[in-house]
């Protein structure tokens, strides 16, 4: 397996969306690319900094504008 | 595609489905409840694309808005916040468009450079990079990373890797095709990935050099420029 074609096949082993017998071979190709190694962690890792860090919080009031905005609206129709 | 019946006991329905209905009977606050389950979400999808805090939070409120008053319209063969989420990208590229008028705003726009679709930076990180920032300081690197990015490739990471949305949802979301999809999140991935290549790269040893050290560059001013797509 060359980089190139590891690269394609980059998100779905990421995602673990790629058979056993794939898998095995984007492995074995980690296995001996030390660059492909480095792209492949530093990827997840990206993924998941952006996933756990909060980076827009949600703005006090906005919630209380809300509700007051919905219960404006639904006067006419809802109990 | 066939439409695959749930099977009591097999299949359990969403928790939202008993929500929607108990607001269609009249229940205000069914709705609330769904407004706080999704509120958070719904605003860091709208400030990333509209990249402007005002408008981002009239986006929620016109698309939870306008999600209460459709919600006869809400057929129930798609996920309530998928369905919601679509709403808050319409509502925000319409933001977007009144924004920069007479200019067109499209999720297709910007996405035909190839920087970052080849890996450059191959040097490894520190481990927990992030470690060596403090939150606020992480923070703004994370957004003016993200910032960065194309507009078309920025949607699809966020409703993706950071909203959870499955590639299918994503491209019914946004309209485009799964392969289009795809395409753009690997793009998007290794991009972000090379930018942020540059804040987290492992300290090089030697002359006494600690991990906590940061050198000049590796620091951001307090208040970043949004880099101008």
């Amino acid at each position: 397996m060359t980089c190139k074609e590891f690269l394609a096949l980059l998100d779905d082993l990421i995602d673990d969306t790629v058979s056993a017998e794939t898998r095995a071979e984007l492995e074995g190709h980690l296995g001996r690319c030390g660059h492909c190694e480095v792209v492949f962690n530093t990827t997840r890792k990206t993924i998941e900094i952006y996933r756990s860090h909060e980076i827009y919080e949600l703005p006090t009031g906005l919630r209380d504008r809300l509700h007051a905005a919905i219960m404006a609206r639904c006067k006419k129709g809802c109990s | 595609m066939a439409i695959i019946q749930p099977v009591a006991g097999e299949l359990e329905p969403h928790p939202d489905v008993a929500l929607v209905e108990r607001v269609r009977a009249g229940d205000v606050a069914a709705y609330d409840a769904l407004v706080r389950k999704y509120e958070r979400q719904i605003f860091r999808i709208s400030q990333h694309i509209t990249q402007n805090r005002e408008d981002a939070e009239d986006v929620v409120q016109d698309a939870f808005l306008k999600a209460y008053e459709k919600l006869d319209q809400f057929q129930g063969n798609s996920k309530f916040y998928t369905w919601l989420v679509r709403i808050a990208v319409n509502e925000s590229l319409m933001r977007l468009r009144k924004r920069r008028t007479g200019k067109m705003v499209s999720i297709d726009e910007d996405i035909t450079t190839d920087e970052g679709s080849v890996p450059r930076d191959l040097a490894d990180w520190a481990p927990d990079p992030e470690q060596n920032y403090g939150q606020a300081e992480l923070a703004e690197i994370l957004r003016k990373t993200i910032q960065g990015l194309p507009q078309g490739f920025r949607i699809v990471f966020v409703l993706r890797d950071v909203e959870g949305l499955s590639t299918e949802e994503t491209a019914e979301t946004l309209g485009l095709s799964i392969p289009a999809v795809k395409s753009r999140l690997l793009r998007a991935r290794l991009q972000l990935r090379e930018r942020l290549s540059r804040y987290f790269h492992r300290r090089k040893t030697g002359k006494g050099a600690s991990s906590k050290e940061k050198s000049p560059e590796e620091t951001i001013p307090a208040k970043a420029g949004v880099e101008k797509q």
